[in-house]
């Protein structure tokens, strides 16, 4: 097993003068490879500890390694990392803010809970993050042609945009299944001009589009750049889009800091393929003292259909990346279930897995009613209506303050907007959805009792269950 | 005594060109369209006039192939497809017949049931190489050295994006054959099999590898089989093998006896 708790070179900010080390930039800071305590050595092809890899057919793996030495170097030029953020201030609408929920923390049982606001982002996720800086990436190498996949549609927007942002022809994949559940983004994404190629093989959804996206790129890897959507995939992708992503991270850091003079307690994000979260806790990995809770979908629950890779995944070799997989026991993939489509996929990005394995981040699960639950939840007590996949955070941060305390300080990134959403949320207000919402109503004014002076150790509004979270912690 | 793995590969490149022709690769996949239908179909093709048999062991996400290997393969995995019953099925085929038998399949499937198991098991059952799509040269070895432990051939890719360095790579790791990917693309694309890039190609290829080389990948017809004999010692027939199973184990018999025709040289 690799070495487990990684440390920074630079950069610590405990015991340092509170404030004395507000980083001046407040969007990406990139790293060089030497003084990035995630990534491993290049011989490795990009691997965290035991996960990662480049496991694509060969017709790939020439661009693969084109990908592979040209991201640093781009990275690592100013040029581009300027236009980058410029685009990202003045088009994204970076930074997002910061917001301390007000009302939140009597109904999750206390805390002071700050929300990373990347709904406000224009195209309403952080997605549009590394779609910018991927296009930017292929303009670089001389990209003609984009593709994607996309599962709820946020990245296929996202993506859209930013081809039409450069002027870019853009065709996305996306799951027969998942046209139909998510039509508006479908319009929004022909709208933007993007060509929308529904995928039937397979499930027809997340996964299914992946694979047709990958077999599209094996046909037309000479002109076109395949803009993967989290971190996942093959080398350098993961790496590629948490450092895409990191501005999420690095932004928050730096604002909880000036806010309130010191570091979070703990950082909460949910995680499918896992980019929001990742890009969150890149800013927070090297500081030791900061929890990273990263939150999985257990749709149904954890008997029926559900997407807890953590929970129930075994390690495998899958969209190019070896991680934790849903699969049977003979290899083959399942499906995945959530009610958040961005969250619907079998695996999860590598250096999650790696987090894992080290006990350095630790994952919870929610499941589809608690995350509706807590859309309503925020919805009802900040005036935010969260989209499901990032309720699924929300949905966790009684167990977290539960355990870390009601004086804990807490960072919950709201990685985006529930406009896309309200179809199915119509559809799940149902009376046995509306009665688990006046039981939350219920639950929320116990935790009030029990917050005012009760020891009241139970009766939260959602239960995030702790999987497999204590194993190899401290090693 | 008979040889097995790389030696029987060996002797039936060895043989081909001592007849002056091209090896008939085929693939087929397991368990299409059921366990019963499937080996009938290969039977067929064997008697046809298979030199080499790639039998795909089926995969829920084949991302390197086209429409008709992803059909194939998700139609076997709901008549029960397993890698052990892949396995025994090459076994059957085994004892029925000499032709080597390359498992082609995808690195979850086979790493799922472990390596050193995979080995042992497709030694066991008579196969005699692995084919792993997506295994490039820099993940290999923890399939190929347990393969190769039991003279399990390990047959390496290179397709027309591979740079010479990497090409370098491959037929290091390669061991039986080498399968020079004809197109850019998935397997049953559109394929000009008289391009004169492809064939130079082959050439370099030939050139740089002790291996015999065969290619692959849109190969339809007995005169696609005929524009690249010339070209390299083997050619590789899949998508069209398999539509043809879909007509029946007499119209697969019938293909591949003409596609045999076309692997003389002139």
């Amino acid at each position: 097993m690799a070495q487990v708790e990684t440390r920074p070179k630079a950069r610590r900010t405990g015991g340092s003068p509170i404030g004395a080390t507000i980083p001046r930039r407040m969007t990406a800071a990139p790293q060089s490879d030497d003084d990035n305590p995630l990534r491993g050595p290049p011989e490795l092809l990009g691997q965290f500890g035991e996960f990662g890899g480049r496991y694509v057919a060969e017709t790939l793996m020439p661009a693969v390694e084109e990908l592979a030495r040209a991201w640093p170097e781009a990275w690592a030029d100013p040029t581009f990392v300027g236009e980058y953020r410029a685009i990202l201030r003045d088009y994204v609408g970076r930074p997002t803010p910061i917001t301390e929920a007000r009302r939140l923390p009597e109904a999750v049982g206390g805390g002071r809970i700050f929300l990373k606001r990347e709904d406000l982002n224009h195209t309403g996720a952080h997605k549009i993050n590394n779609c910018i800086g991927q296009v930017l990436l292929a303009r670089r190498l001389g990209k003609r042609r984009i593709i994607a996949e996309t599962g709820a549609g946020q990245h296929g927007v996202a993506t859209a945009t930013a081809c039409a942002y450069f002027g870019m022809p853009c065709v996305v994949y996306m799951g027969a299944e998942d046209v139909a559940r998510q039509a508006l983004n479908v319009v929004r994404m022909r709208l933007l001009g993007a060509e929308v190629r529904p995928v039937t093989s397979g499930s027809a959804t997340l996964k299914d589009a992946i694979n047709a996206a990958l077999r599209d790129w094996v046909a037309s890897v000479a002109d076109t750049h395949y803009v993967i959507g989290s971190v996942m995939g093959p080398d350098p992708y993961p790496l590629m889009v948490r450092e895409l992503q990191r501005v999420i991270g690095d932004e928050a850091r730096a604002q909880l800091l000036e806010r309130i003079g010191r570091l979070p307690d703990a950082a909460v994000a949910c995680v499918g393929g896992g980019s929001n979260a990742m890009g969150l806790f890149a800013a927070f990995v090297p500081d030791a003292a900061v929890k990273l809770y990263g939150v999985e979908a257990t749709g149904e629950g954890l008997q029926g259909r559900h997407a807890a890779t953590m929970a129930r995944g075994r390690v495998g070799v899958f969209h190019g990346m070896r991680s934790l997989v849903l699969q049977t026991d003979d290899g083959q993939l399942l499906e995945a279930h959530s009610i958040s489509a961005g969250l619907d996929y079998p695996g999860i990005g590598p250096e999650h897995a790696f987090l894992h394995a080290t006990g350095r981040a630790r994952y919870l699960g929610v499941s589809d009613r608690e995350a509706l639950a807590a859309t309503e939840l925020l919805a009802r007590t900040e005036g935010i209506i969260p989209a499901l996949e990032s309720a699924h955070a929300i949905a966790a941060l009684p167990a977290v303050i539960r355990e870390l305390g009601r004086d804990a300080v807490v960072l919950v990134n709201v990685s985006g907007r529930g406009d896309k959403d309200m179809h199915t949320v119509m559809k799940h207000l149902d009376p046995a959805t509306l009665d688990l919402i006046d039981k939350a109503e219920r639950e929320r004014e116990a935790a009030r009792a029990a917050l005012r002076g009760a020891a009241g150790e139970e009766s939260l509004i959602v239960d995030g269950h702790v999987l497999r979270s204590e194993r190899k912690e401290g090693t | 005594m008979s040889v097995a793995g790389v030696d029987r590969v060996a002797a039936a490149f060895a043989r081909a060109r001592e007849e002056n022709r091209a090896a008939l690769v085929g693939y087929l996949t397991g368990f299409d369209p059921d366990r019963a239908g499937s080996l009938e179909r290969i039977f067929a093709a064997c008697e046809g006039g298979l030199d080499v048999l790639e039998l795909g062991v089926p995969f829920s996400d084949p991302t390197a192939d086209g429409p008709t290997i992803q059909a194939a393969m998700t139609r076997a995995l709901a008549s029960g497809a397993s890698v052990a019953g892949a396995l025994e099925m090459a076994a059957e085929i085994r004892r029925r017949f000499p032709l080597p038998i390359v498992l082609f399949s995808y690195a979850n499937p086979l790493l799922s049931h472990g390596p050193e198991r995979l080995a042992q098991e497709a030694a066991g059952a008579g196969a005699d190489a692995l084919l792993v799509v997506d295994l490039p040269p820099e993940h290999a070895e923890v399939l190929r050295g347990p393969a190769g432990a039991r003279g399990l051939g390990w047959i390496g890719l290179v397709a027309p994006t591979t740079t010479p360095t990497r090409r370098a790579r491959v037929l290091g790791a390669s061991s039986g054959f080498v399968y020079a990917v004809s197109l850019t693309g998935v397997t049953g694309a559109p394929l000009d099999p008289s391009d004169p890039g492809l064939h130079a190609g082959l050439a370099t290829l030939r050139e740089s590898s002790g291996l015999p080389i065969v290619v692959g990948f849109g190969v339809r017809k007995a005169e696609d089989v005929r524009a690249l004999a010339g070209h390299a010692d083997g050619v590789v027939v899949g998508s069209a093998l398999v539509e043809a199973g879909q007509r029946g184990p007499a119209a697969l018999g019938e293909l591949v006896a003409a596609l045999r025709g076309g692997t003389l040289r002139a």
